[in-house]
């Protein structure tokens, strides 16, 4: 039986550990807000490490419970509970890890921040809020999570609020998830009504809306005029909308590159490991409804599968090292979205765990690069830091190999079965899904290999200038260092290390039981009709065998393939790559432009918006509406100036006026009185 | 179960306090102050216990007082208090302690009149949505306009005649329509009572005529687009209290009015004619958004956000014809008329708090101007925290009130259609433009000059008035269920009511 007070502790802890360090920062000082940020989201770990244990051997039955009713109107009551099954418990332990190492981690990277309290309140606060989202019962309190990763994603984009371009990112990033959030809340409206009409609401718990989901099958909904819609669609698309602003999917990825202009180790946490993920973490969590509508999954299954393969290609083309971990982690979320899309939802949250690790990972490296460089995150000004910073050297290598999907490491047992999904299945869209996630494995080493060669290998193309001031405010230049890069102290490092672990080797015992041992038992819905992975799992024997078979296939030796392009260009043969892109100009402009997807965003919907804006207030406001008003005052007061001739003061004018109107008065009485 | 007339207290009681203070006189400022915080506490403690003695048993009007007023023509002074009219008057004496707290030091010139001022104002709101007689309704919501003609012509900024005068004028206009409607009722009636009248079956024919007289009245004052413009100017010259009470109380009186005369009143009426207020009111939100955007001037920002907000009540007590008769589905009726008065209660709050809000910036730099400020989070770290939270309540943050109200009326919309849903859902993206944008421009970023840069800190008490709006503001979000369970009954009882057609 798990405990709902641990339950409550577990998600308040990170709460009450972000009203300390932010309200009485002050107070409690630097060292005080990290102890306590980092006690209160240990706190949250290790009660989720008993949470997960209790579920997983300790035989404790699914937890679902609310802790208080939050609104009641007449028979619809909605609550803020706790919902713990293997779904959640997996994503309690994986979130509360990864925010533990980046929790760490922060104090050397903000070591000389002024802001260094506020970072520790702001992420403390974020890890509250993403337990809140996974924790939820109902799509509520979902809602309420999903809303709140949000704000604080906002929060730490904007972190240094007085560089302009963070402000534009942080602002965009609200506005963008806010575009999804519509489809969102427009999706619970829609499961709302469901429940309405089937007769088993008003409610927006998941027990039973989940239960009866089988009953929107034939159940359409009318929003054009003779065009039914299936209701389950409806609501699977509206739901989707919602991952895709908060996935960060096409086309309401634009957000996601612009987020790295907050401090990395959030980058690490929000932007790459937890709260991108929640979109996925999501539509798992309603397989029972996706299950009903194959549009949808279709949707879903093409969203992602565009994002995998068109993003990493971005990825390729950029300098900035962060930019570059960026469209590697679209492109990424890409592939869990085909996961879900194939119906392997499984495989989705499978490698959304190993992705968790490994991209963490590779941010908090690319992190300790950016201090060794004194925050130059522009790779053309790096190289040959091999052996001057060996560990993040290593823990990088060991991240990119995993994300590579390199047989034995993490993410090999992840994509590849996702790759293998996507293969099997046979809704619409399958087969363009499966090629843009194989050749998606090409363009992934491709840019890891490219990424660890220009910051790792050759000869460095920075120069030490000793006695440089760094003085608040200076524009360094780049590629000019005041001193010899060199390793990140323990507190970087120890992180990097503990998160290149898991990113090594978790796959090799969690394959097994997550994809093919029915693990995730009644908290992931799939029909017969739908399961790729059972017909998969007849063929997987398990993971050794999986390892060995690999270096047959086709994933593997595109893989080999990025790295021997890779290789050739970057580390033995640097001047291809500029006649490549050269002869490839108009690719590598539409790569480089990032699709002109900002562009268009930028000029139709900011400037658009803006515009249509001045129109309506200059034009509709002042013009009619006021104009309208201020209008009928003057000509109220001309009109008074007018009649106020009439009255003259003079007897006879008076008297002229009588006798005009009663001459009127009676030739209208003698006509009517006539007829 | 009460003989004490708690009501005519709560009334009465600001408008003879705000008599003790134009006795303090102009010499005495201090005194003045004071008295005027003692008198408005005062009225606050006793909305408590109109609230605890509603609280045991909600349902119906409670505490009522019946008073043969003129005989004559038999209008009485009654009074009573539903959970929506008891939630209303707790927010009414909630932000008149803040106004008093907020005007505090800023107000120099005859402070005595100032104060008095607000406590006549805030007997008279009290009275608005205690009045259970439509000619004493009409007395109320007509004498509002007096003190704050004066709050906004004495206090005001440089254009406050010409603000004063159309606000006055364009709301008085209003009224005269609405008087005759009035009138009309009584003539056929022969009676003012509100709830003989809501009983009274009117035709179709008179309850059409009767239906636009209320509307041009009550659209006036909430206001509505297209009779919203006099709103952005009121509020850029009134003084920082006058701008509060305006629109965190004053411009639901609007609201209130529509949900005691034309809903209950003219229920077939308001059928008929539902579409124009859906449609005036989802414009509200989209095509005021765009407006908000673009303003230069916080306070207009904040004022035509505040129409855009007004929206989604409009929006959530028309939709309930749709709901309630045509799909026959009171629950989600009850649900839209509760989100559309949790709404009105939320919006209180919070554009309450941004107006303080920007007062404290013009307390500094005597001027709205967006462009004159920036980079308060360095400048003043606490105040922009405030900021940050009272603006994610403005775009509906869930955790703050602003999500409460639009969350219901979205879920009953849907239900209505999804089309009216989709536009109403369309404020999550364009209330994130306008409100973020402005944040942008003045949280974040650097201060423009040196004056900006060098604005003192808050000092204690703007400190305690924007803790007392955030309080209340988180505390509507993350535990709205005591509003709910205060309105639940009466919610219900008018949908009931207006299930009913008066024309059979």
């Amino acid at each position: 039986m798990i405990s709902q007070n641990l339950l409550i502790v577990l998600t308040a802890a990170p709460l009450v550990g972000a009203l300390i360090a932010g309200l009485l920062r002050n107070r409690i000082g630097r060292a005080g807000a990290a102890a306590v940020a980092i006690a209160s989201v240990a706190l949250s770990f290790f009660a989720s490490c008993v949470v997960f244990y209790q579920l997983v051997w300790g035989g404790a039955p699914v937890f679902n419970a609310n802790v208080y009713t939050w609104l009641e109107v007449g028979k619809f009551s909605i609550g803020i509970g706790f919902l713990v099954d293997r779904l959640t418990a997996l994503m309690l332990v994986t979130v509360t890890f990864v925010s533990l190492m980046v929790h760490i981690y922060t104090i050397g990277y903000m070591r000389e921040d002024p802001g260094f309290q506020r970072f520790f309140a702001y992420i403390a606060l974020f890890t509250f809020s993403m337990l809140i989202l996974v924790i939820a019962n109902n799509f509520l309190q979902l809602f309420v999570g999903w809303e709140l990763v949000g704000l604080v994603s906002y929060l730490l984009i904007g972190f240094w609020f007085h560089k302009r371009k963070a402000n534009f990112a942080a602002l965009k990033a609200f506005i963008v998830n806010r575009v999804g959030d519509f489809g969102f809340i427009l999706g619970i409206a829609a499961v709302l009504y469901a429940t309405n009409q089937l007769g088993y609401g008003p409610t927006l718990d998941y027990a039973p809306v989940f239960a009866h989901a089988n009953a929107l099958a034939g159940q359409t909904i009318t929003v054009v005029s003779g065009h039914p819609w299936s209701l389950a669609t409806v609501i699977c698309i509206l739901l989707f909308i919602g991952a895709v602003g908060k996935s960060a999917q096409a086309p309401l990825h634009v957000w996601l590159p612009d987020s790295m202009e907050g401090p990395t180790p959030i980058s690490a946490l929000i932007h790459a490991a937890t709260m991108v993920t929640a979109g996925i973490f999501m539509v798992a969590r309603m397989s029972p409804l996706y299950e009903m509508s194959p549009t949808a999954l279709s949707v879903v299954l093409i969203v992602g599968a565009t994002t995998a393969f068109f993003m990493g290609l971005i990825g390729v083309v950029h300098n900035d090292i962060k930019k570059v971990i960026a469209y590697s982690t679209l492109s990424q979320l890409g592939y869990m979205v085909v996961a879900l899309g194939a119906s392997a939802y499984a495989a989705g949250i499978f490698h959304l765990m190993t992705h968790a690790f490994f991209k963490a990972l590779l941010f908090l490296c690319s992190g300790s690069v950016i201090m060794a460089m004194h925050h130059g995150q522009d790779m053309r000004f790096m190289g040959g830091l091999r052996k001057r910073m060996p560990i993040t050297y290593l823990t990088m290598w060991a991240g990119s190999l995993a994300l590579c999907a390199m047989p034995g490491f993490s993410g090999f047992f992840s994509k590849d079965q996702i790759i293998e999904a996507a293969g099997a299945s046979h809704i619409w869209g399958a087969t363009y899904a499966y090629w843009c996630v194989l050749l998606g494995v090409f363009v992934t080493a491709l840019y890891s290999f490219r990424l660890l060669y220009m910051t790792f290998h050759g000869k460095p193309r920075w120069k030490v200038v000793p006695g440089l001031h760094e003085e608040e405010g200076a524009i360094p230049q780049p590629g000019v260092l005041p001193h010899e890069p060199k390793e990140s102290p323990l507190v970087v490092t120890i992180p990097l290390i503990l998160l290149a672990i898991p990113s090594v080797i978790i796959g090799w015992f969690t394959v097994r039981p997550l994809l093919y041992g029915d693990w995730f038992k009644s908290s992931i819905k799939v029909l017969p009709g739908h399961d790729v992975l059972a017909g998969m799992g007849a063929e997987f024997h398990g993971a050794l065998p999986m390892f060995w078979h690999s270096f047959y296939s086709a994933p593997f030796l595109l893989a080999l393939a990025g790295f021997a392009v890779a290789t050739y260009v970057y580390q033995f043969n640097p001047r291809v790559a500029g006649k490549v892109a050269r002869a490839l100009l108009p690719l590598y402009k539409l790569l480089n432009r990032k699709y002109y997807a900002d562009y268009l965003q930028y000029n139709l919907f900011a400037w658009g918006g803006i515009r249509l804006g001045r129109w309506f207030w200059k034009g509709t406001d002042m013009g009619v509406f006021d104009g309208a008003v201020n209008g009928a005052a003057f000509v109220t007061e001309r009109g008074s100036r007018v009649f106020r001739r009439l009255q003259t003061g003079f007897l006879y004018h008076y008297a002229f006026a009588m006798i005009i109107g009663l001459i009127l008065l009676l030739g209208g009485l003698w006509y009517w009185g006539l007829t | 179960m009460m003989d004490w007339p708690i009501l005519s207290w709560l009334i009465w009681l600001p408008c003879a306090g705000a008599i003790v203070v134009l006795l303090a006189g102009n010499a005495r400022p201090r005194l003045a102050r004071w008295l005027s915080l003692l008198f408005s506490v005062a009225t606050f403690g006793l909305s408590l216990v109109m609230l605890a003695v509603y609280w045991v048993a909600p349902s119906g009007f409670q505490m009522q007082e019946n008073l043969h007023w003129i005989p004559g023509i038999n209008t009485s002074y009654h009074l009573g208090v539903d959970g929506i009219s008891v939630a209303l008057v707790v927010l009414t004496a909630v932000i008149h302690i803040l106004v008093v707290g907020g005007a505090w030091q800023v107000i120099k010139v005859k402070v005595h009149q100032y104060m008095a001022a607000v406590l006549v104002l805030d007997g008279l709101l009290i009275g608005v949505f205690c009045a259970m007689d439509a000619l004493l309704f009409y007395l109320f919501f007509e004498a509002i306009l007096i003190p704050m003609f004066f709050l906004i012509g004495v206090w005001g900024g440089e254009r406050r005649v010409y603000a004063t005068l159309k606000f006055f004028i364009y709301t008085f206009f209003g009224s005269i329509f609405f008087l005759i409607g009035i009138l009309y009722m009584y003539h056929r009636a022969g009676t003012f009572d509100l709830q003989t009248l809501q009983n009274f079956p009117f035709t179709f024919k008179e309850q059409t005529w009767l239906f636009f007289s209320f509307v041009i009245a009550f659209a006036i004052k909430t206001p509505m687009v297209p009779v919203h413009t006099w709103l952005p100017d009121a509020h850029v010259e009134a003084p920082t209290g006058g701008s509060v009470i305006l629109a965190a109380i004053m411009l639901k009186v609007g609201t209130y009015g529509f949900l005691r005369f034309p809903l209950l009143i003219t229920p077939d009426a308001s059928q008929h004619f539902a579409w124009l207020i859906i449609v005036l009111s989802l414009i509200a939100i989209i095509y005021i958004g765009y407006v908000a955007m673009v303003q230069p001037d916080m306070k207009k920002l904040v004022a035509y956000s505040s129409i855009a907000h007004m929206g989604f009540v409009t929006l959530g007590l028309f939709i309930v014809y749709m709901l309630a008769r045509q799909l026959n589905d009171p629950g989600m009726a009850q649900l839209g008329v509760q989100g559309a008065v949790v709404q009105m209660v939320s919006h209180g709050f919070v554009s309450g708090a941004l107006f303080t809000c920007i007062g404290v910036m013009y307390d500094r730099l005597h001027t709205h101007e967006i462009s004159v400020f920036g980079g308060l989070a360095k400048v003043m770290p606490w105040f922009g925290a405030f900021w940050i939270l009272f603006a994610m309540a403005n775009t509906g943050l869930p955790g703050t009130s602003g999500f409460v109200g639009e969350f219901m009326v979205i879920m009953s919309a849907f239900k209505a259609s999804p089309w009216i849903a989709l536009f109403a859902a369309y404020s999550l993206i364009i209330s994130a433009g306008y409100t973020l944008y402005l944040v942008r421009r003045i949280i974040w970023g650097t201060a423009p000059t040196p004056k900006a840069a060098a604005m003192p800190h808050l000092n204690a008490r703007e400190g305690w008035v924007l803790t007392g709006f955030a309080l209340a503001v988180l505390a509507i979000g993350v535990y709205p269920w005591p509003l709910m369970h205060l309105m639940d009954s009466s919610v219900a009882q008018i949908v009931t009511h207006l299930m009913t057609s008066k024309i059979g």
